[in-house]
């Protein structure tokens, strides 16, 4: 019982072919849902997915922040965690901005 | 590997994304999903934070630089310039990806790696790399900067194709070799230097499709940085990225009923059968004056305006609205009819209309318009050339043959608001300029809109 509770906790990581049908099956979800965007929505959906694609961020974060790297590597990830904070808050922003203008009669 | 606890947050907050995007589905809810998306990243950030123990003093510089520079981006840009933010947007996406996967690779990566995490670190060099040079010279060709459209590489296809056979060559060292990073930085390297041969070829015009494709990359490249990191909020993120821009791709080429390869790879424009000269065509045009046009719409009844890409060049949005006012005062039904590929990118239409506060109900897509334009008295054509021209329906031999246009010359009389004669994209003489139903107003769109509406007032 011991050695199971150990072997799950420390198992490396999850199993290639796991990951690849996490990636497979999100991409139908996305098929799904973009193919109902209507084109007047076309531009904020491209600013918005921008802000998802910056999900990178949380891998930066931890490019950054490793104090067991040398400095030269957290600077490159310093700049990765500008890159995609860029992506995140210009891109959840300026689509705010946009879909504030959509607007009924 | 995260901890569950993580995970269950991660899995949390791919969920919200998920929800952000359906909320896209309609203007209404549009506003709610885009916050929802927003409040899932902050909780991935946060739980990625109050983690393991890391350092703080780079992440907080790093996080600075990148809200003070996006929070200026966001609302310094000009709604006629979101195609070079978004091109921006992606490029800078591909970067962080490829500078995420090179580091974890460099300081962590040995021997024991598996092969996943070590094929997914190359794909990551070279599809970021790819995204963020090929965005930049996106941003400069839309920026109308000319060195882009004078640079030409000799034997492009062959070079790019060569340049593709190297990576993967580097590609497989890295693989065989992960104690040694220098392979991954030269995948980089040359990835970089593909983005701009692939991307320095294509025409302005063609933008759109670029820009949808790239979007498309960042998300792909996103994902591969998730298989790296093994981390599944990463991979689901990037996969909706990714089937986003390809969807918006498709709907770009059918947009001119052309393929992927053919916009990638092909020049339209550039030689072909030669059709019947300018001059020919342009015989019986005849020209019109703002006061014309105004008796006309006094005595319409339903208008319908097509915008192109000359009204966000003239800023003529808000004088439209205007227009658009001082018609429905006099029950004149005003309606845009949009196509697909008008503007710089999928949806700019739409979106430089409704910063002018035209209702979103007004805006039609092109299979919506159509059937309505032989019922309309007036069709005004605001800075559009290729995409109301008839050849496309009846000239198989045309660079645009078979593209989907909207018929405006369907329409009782057409306006044409343009600069001059001067050919679209496609560089084909536009028959509808010289039809018997067509009157042509020179002039800059802002301008010649307001002298319509001054026309109508008095």
């Amino acid at each position: 019982m011991q050695i199971w509770i150990l072997a799950e906790t420390t198992s490396a990581a999850p199993s290639p072919m796991l990951l690849i049908t996490i990636f497979v099956l999100a991409i139908f979800v996305g098929l799904e849902i973009i193919t109902k965007i209507p084109p007047t929505l076309h531009t904020p959906l491209m600013s918005g997915s921008n802000a998802i694609s910056g999900i990178t961020l949380i891998g930066a974060l931890v490019a950054a922040g490793d104090p067991q790297s040398a400095w030269g590597w957290k600077l490159l990830g310093c700049a990765a965690v500008a890159l995609a904070t860029i992506n995140v808050v210009g891109g959840f922003l300026v689509t705010h901005r946009m879909l504030g203008m959509f607007k009924k009669k | 590997m995260p901890a569950a606890g993580q995970d269950l947050v991660y899995l949390i907050a791919a969920v919200m994304f998920v929800l952000g995007l359906r909320g896209l589905t309609h203007p209404r809810t549009a506003v709610r999903g885009n916050l929802i998306g927003a409040l899932g990243m902050l909780l991935a950030c946060t739980v990625t934070l109050a983690a393991a123990g890391l350092e703080f003093g780079w992440i907080i510089a790093g996080l600075l630089i990148g809200a003070v520079t996006g929070g200026w981006l966001a609302y310094a840009t000009p709604m006629t310039g979101m195609p070079q933010m978004v091109a921006l947007l992606n490029g800078f996406g591909g970067g962080a990806s490829f500078l995420v996967a090179g580091v974890e690779l460099s300081t962590r990566m040995n021997e024991t790696t598996g092969l996943m995490e070590l094929v997914a670190t190359a794909a990551t060099g070279l599809i970021g790399g790819v995204t963020l040079t090929g965005s930049l010279v996106a941003f400069a060709k839309l920026e109308e900067h000319q060195w882009t459209e004078r640079v030409k590489i000799p034997a492009q296809l062959v070079v790019n194709l060569a340049l593709l056979l190297v990576c993967l060559g580097l590609s497989v060292l890295q693989i065989q070799q992960p104690a040694m990073p220098v392979w991954f930085w030269l995948i980089v390297l040359l990835s970089l230097v593909l983005g701009v041969s692939l991307v320095i070829s294509i025409g302005g015009a063609d933008m759109p499709v670029v820009i949808a494709l790239l979007n498309s990359y960042s998300g792909i490249a996103a994902a591969a940085t998730g298989f790296v990191l093994s981390n599944t909020v990463l991979i689901i993120s990037g996969a909706l990225v990714g089937a986003s821009g390809l969807i918006l791709c498709k709907v770009m080429c059918d947009g001119m009923n052309r393929s992927l390869a053919n916009v990638l790879f092909g020049n339209v424009g550039m030689g072909g059968p030669a059709g019947p000269s300018a001059d020919e065509v342009y015989a019986t045009v005849k020209t019109t004056s703002p006061d014309e046009v105004a008796l006309l719409l006094d005595s319409a009844r339903r208008v319908v305006i097509v915008p192109g890409y000359g009204m966000a060049v003239s800023q003529a949005q808000h004088v439209v609205s205007d227009l658009t006012k001082v018609l429905n005062e006099r029950q004149v039904q005003v309606e845009f009819g949009i196509h697909p590929v008008a503007g710089r990118m999928p949806g700019h239409m739409n979106v430089l209309l409704a910063e002018a506060d035209i209702p979103y109900e007004l805006m039609k897509e092109m299979d919506e318009i159509n059937p309505t334009l032989e019922q309309t008295d007036v069709a005004i054509v605001l800075g559009a050339n290729d995409v109301v021209n008839p050849l496309a329906r009846t000239d198989p031999q045309c660079p645009i043959a078979g593209m989907p246009i909207i018929d405006v010359d369907r329409a009782r009389t057409v306006v044409v608001i343009k600069r001059s004669l001067s050919p679209g994209f496609a560089n084909i003489p536009n028959p509808l300029f010289a039809a018997k139903n067509t009157l042509m107003l020179y002039g800059d769109g802002r301008k010649a809109v307001q002298e319509i509406i001054n026309a109508l007032k008095e």
